[in-house]
């Protein structure tokens, strides 16, 4: 019996009104890997944030090696045991600095550190590390020099030098080429066999059968399932991870009128499948799959952000090829992005302001900005989707994340769209008012096509008409949003059960 | 509560208040200080400055910030005084030549900024050496008058154009006669135009738009790009009509004017966050920004302190007006939600 390394109990984390994390039960094994798998929101960054630190926990008991484990902040949860790798690697190397340098860097701030750096003290050190983790580059080099891989390999080998008894890797694999992940693959069985506690995340499949020894899924911040026994069932876990309770939401799928938009033989990248999929008017079309599986990709060709590898694209019959977002409004096609806080909240403005910024010139007269208008425009959408607000005056940063997304999607509906492109549009919002989205979305799907790109296959059933299912970057099935067969949806969205080849290149998620 | 409400009212009136404090003070301490020769004088001192301050009010507006404003300044200066005394331009000539000036130093800074990723600071700050040391080059480093000796051995036999000199030293009359320079008006129009483009029309709105949230900008079809690079050139365009303006006052090239040019309009710029409570960048605040430290500084030297002290004075002002702005407007932030 493998010894328990890291026992998690009752685990309870809220931020405001936003109960995040509902009681997580959770033990990580020496020598094991506990891959943790959740769509956005499940809680997993916050789980890993308690565990490494940034975050106190709000009830709940987490020990380490059988002692209480109780971290003040980053510094101490490393000191104690807990090492993490964060998603993005530049966070946790520094290209300015040689590898020597990074390896060395947290010996740099221990308490008792000598004032003077003696660089051959620290070089030695540095290639003792870095042989102990099989790593054969020069140790003078500069980080920002070297592939991602590697520095992705001095992050890891930083963070070994302190012997962790729990490794975390938050999705290490999301910039590396198939060749570079066998690299770390590599690695992470080595430090598996030194009997190192590691709980791995990720979204990608095929990561995760190379990896897993076990499987946690998290769901609306607490534990959906468990899979420990071998062979693993890995399309139980992805349905765990995306749930697929029945919806309270009745839907009639319309097949829509003319084709609006067509896609024909378009490659989201030189080495995916073409893709061939039309959106008809009045339909409202889902797309969905796992994080990289090239929905972001694909909304960002069709909003002019991203050039397609190869294929077209036609727009009422007529050839579409935005080259900016600028051109793809013109022609009316218009997106509510994704991670509305960093992609679509104006933060200095009022409600009326951030509704009506795409159209300002349908609010101006020669240049000079109508306000009342402006105001009239925004009362009106506001009393449409319901946004629960004192008037178009309030500072958008006063609403809840639910309100502050119906502004954001409002402010497409203003003006008619012919393809109105929603990616992720339920992000971060309570349930009640995505549901008001949903609805408002559908009772006004007539006159345009509609294409949703949502993770979460419940988000999916809730709006669409037909649901369409990508797998690395290309269509991996196709349903009409009638008595869907669940099962081999969640199949499809999990991918094949041999591994497919990797491709190293990513979707920007 | 009311507490709550008195925070907002000192930030929001608090800077007002206290100008208006101090016009009463100074109006019942210094003897003189209470008339409009006076008050026309502080209008004087501060147009110049202030006309730069609307320009970079505006790179501010977008998020950026331009350093070269006092450099593009005196470049205008000697630029429109080497064009009429050294080769005999007219003044529309001149006045045209500057404002080109000012306008594709202004591209450059934005070109640098948008298309070769220079951060701003960085990018205006060099453009700010290199005009510095461009502007001496023609002349050998000397300033430019009537009858000075040029490199090739003659004399420089042109004039100041009298039309020229008229819009830096008219005055109009308004209940006494002669009593508003120029220069005072054209500041005063150009506040008008800054504040209504950008509090009023769709391209300040969407300026405000960058400045706040440039991705989310984007995404919604703004041209980022080129409202930053027009941001830029209306601050080099404000940067030489200011720099027009102090030659026309001085009636010559002088190379060592216009020193605390930068310094001071982006003091006026920054105080300007602090009117209203707007804690934002905006035309009325920087005018009023430059008003304020022109009517302190007019105050204070009737009641004779001296000169040396007054960039002490203007620190402290700024200072203060940047911890009201900054902190005061944070803890209402946090108040609210």
């Amino acid at each position: 019996m493998t010894k328990t390394a890291c026992r998690i109990r009752g685990l309870e984390k809220s931020f405001g009104p936003n109960h995040v994390l509902r009681g997580i039960d959770l033990d990580l094994r020496a020598g094991e890997v506990t891959v943790l798998m959740g769509a956005n929101g499940a809680g997993k960054s916050t789980l890993v944030k308690v565990l490494c630190g940034y975050h106190r926990r709000d009830a709940g008991t987490i020990e380490l090696g059988g002692a209480p484990f109780d971290p003040a902040d980053a510094a101490d949860a490393i000191a104690k045991g807990v090492v993490t790798v964060h998603q993005n690697i530049d966070d946790g190397v520094i290209p300015d600095l040689d590898v020597a340098t990074n390896l060395t860097l947290d010996r740099l701030t221990e308490p008792g550190a000598p004032l003077f750096v003696r660089d051959s003290k620290l070089r030695a050190e540095a290639r003792r590390v870095a042989e102990g983790m099989g790593l054969r580059m020069d140790v003078r080099s500069r980080v920002g020099d070297l592939d991602v891989a590697d520095r992705q390999m001095i992050a890891i080998a930083r963070a070994m030098a302190r012997a962790p008894e729990v490794l975390i890797l938050d999705e290490p694999t999301s910039s590396l080429s198939a060749a570079e992940a066998e690299r770390l693959f590599a690695l992470i069985d080595r430090l598996r066999a030194q009997g190192v506690a590691i709980l791995y995340i990720s979204h990608r499949m095929s990561d995760i059968r190379r990896v897993a020894d076990r499987i946690v899924c998290m769901r609306d911040g607490a534990i959906s399932g468990i899979f420990a026994e071998a062979p693993l069932d890995y399309e139980g876990a992805v349905s765990a991870m995306l749930g697929h309770r029945m919806t309270d939401v009745d839907i009639t799928p319309r097949s829509g009128g003319a084709p609006v938009v067509e896609l024909g033989g378009l490659r989201l990248l030189p080495s995916s499948a073409p893709i061939d999929l039309a959106a008809h008017d009045g339909e409202i079309v889902a797309v969905t799959g796992l994080l990289g599986s090239g929905k972001t990709r694909m909304a960002e060709i069709l909003f002019g952000l991203a050039r397609p590898a190869a294929g077209e694209i036609r727009l009422d019959g007529r050839p579409y090829a935005p080259r900016t977002p600028r051109e793809a409004v013109a022609r009316g096609v218009f997106l509510s992005p994704k991670d509305r806080g960093s992609n679509a909240v104006i933060p200095g403005f009022d409600i009326a302001d951030n509704m009506t910024l795409p159209f300002l010139s349908a609010f101006s007269r020669a240049s000079f900005l109508r306000a009342g208008q402006q105001r009239r425009a925004t009362q009106a959408m506001i009393e449409r989707i319901g946004i629960v607000c004192q008037g178009g005056g309030d500072s958008i940063l006063t609403l809840s994340g639910g309100n502050q997304q119906k502004v954001m999607i409002g402010r497409w509906l203003i003006e008619p769209a012919r393809l109105l492109l929603l990616d992720e549009p339920f992000q971060g919002v309570d349930i009640g008012a995505r549901r008001d989205i949903g609805r408002h979305i559908r009772a006004t799907a007539e006159g345009r096509a509609t294409i949703v790109f949502v993770s979460e296959i419940d988000e999916a059933l809730e709006i669409a008409d037909r649901i369409v299912v990508l797998h690395e970057n290309a269509v991996a099935g196709e349903h009409v949003n009638r008595n869907i067969d669940l099962a081999a949806m969640v199949s499809q969205v999990s991918g094949p059960a041999r591994p497919a080849a990797q491709t190293g290149a990513q979707d920007g998620q | 509560m009311g507490n709550d409400r008195l925070l907002n009212f000192a930030i929001k009136y608090g800077f007002l208040i206290l100008l208006a404090g101090m016009v009463v003070y100074f109006g019942l301490a210094a003897p003189g200080f209470a008339s409009p020769r006076s008050a026309v004088f502080v209008l004087q001192s501060v147009a110049i400055t202030g006309i730069l301050a609307l320009g970079v009010t505006c790179t501010l507006v977008v998020g950026g910030f331009d350093l070269s404003i006092g450099a593009v300044a005196t470049s205008a200066l000697m630029l429109s005084a080497y064009a009429m005394v050294v080769l005999e331009m007219s003044a529309g000539v001149a006045i045209g030549l500057c404002l080109l000036m000012g306008a594709a130093v202004g591209l450059v800074n934005g070109l640098l900024i948008v298309k070769f990723r220079v951060p701003d600071l960085l990018a205006t700050l060099g453009m700010m050496f290199l005009l510095i040391g461009l502007q001496r080059i023609p002349t050998q480093g000397n300033s430019i008058a009537t009858g000075m000796a040029l490199p090739d051995g003659s004399t420089a036999e042109g004039v100041f154009s009298s039309t020229f000199l008229w819009l830096g030293r008219h005055r109009l009359d308004l209940v006494i006669d002669n009593l508003v320079p120029l220069p005072v008006v054209i500041f005063l129009l150009i506040a008008l135009g800054i504040w209504l483009f950008l509090g009023f029309t769709r391209q300040g709105r969407l300026m405000y738009a960058i400045g706040s949230n440039e991705r989310a900008a984007g995404l919604v079809g703004t041209p980022v790009n080129r409202y930053k690079i027009a941001a830029y050139m209306i601050s080099g365009v404000m940067a030489s009509i200011g720099g027009m303006l102090l030659a026309a006052r001085l009636g010559r090239g002088d190379i060592a004017s216009g020193t605390n040019l930068l310094l001071d309009s982006v003091a006026a710029a920054l105080i300007g966050f602090a009117v209203l409570g707007a804690a934002r960048p905006n035309a009325f605040g920087t005018a009023t920004g430059a008003l304020f430290v022109g009517i302190l500084l007019q105050g204070l030297t009737m009641m004779n302190a001296p000169y040396y002290t007054q960039d002490f004075v203007k620190g402290v002002v700024l200072v203060a007006a940047l911890v009201f702005t900054f902190y005061l407007s944070s803890r209402r932030g946090t108040g609210r939600s």
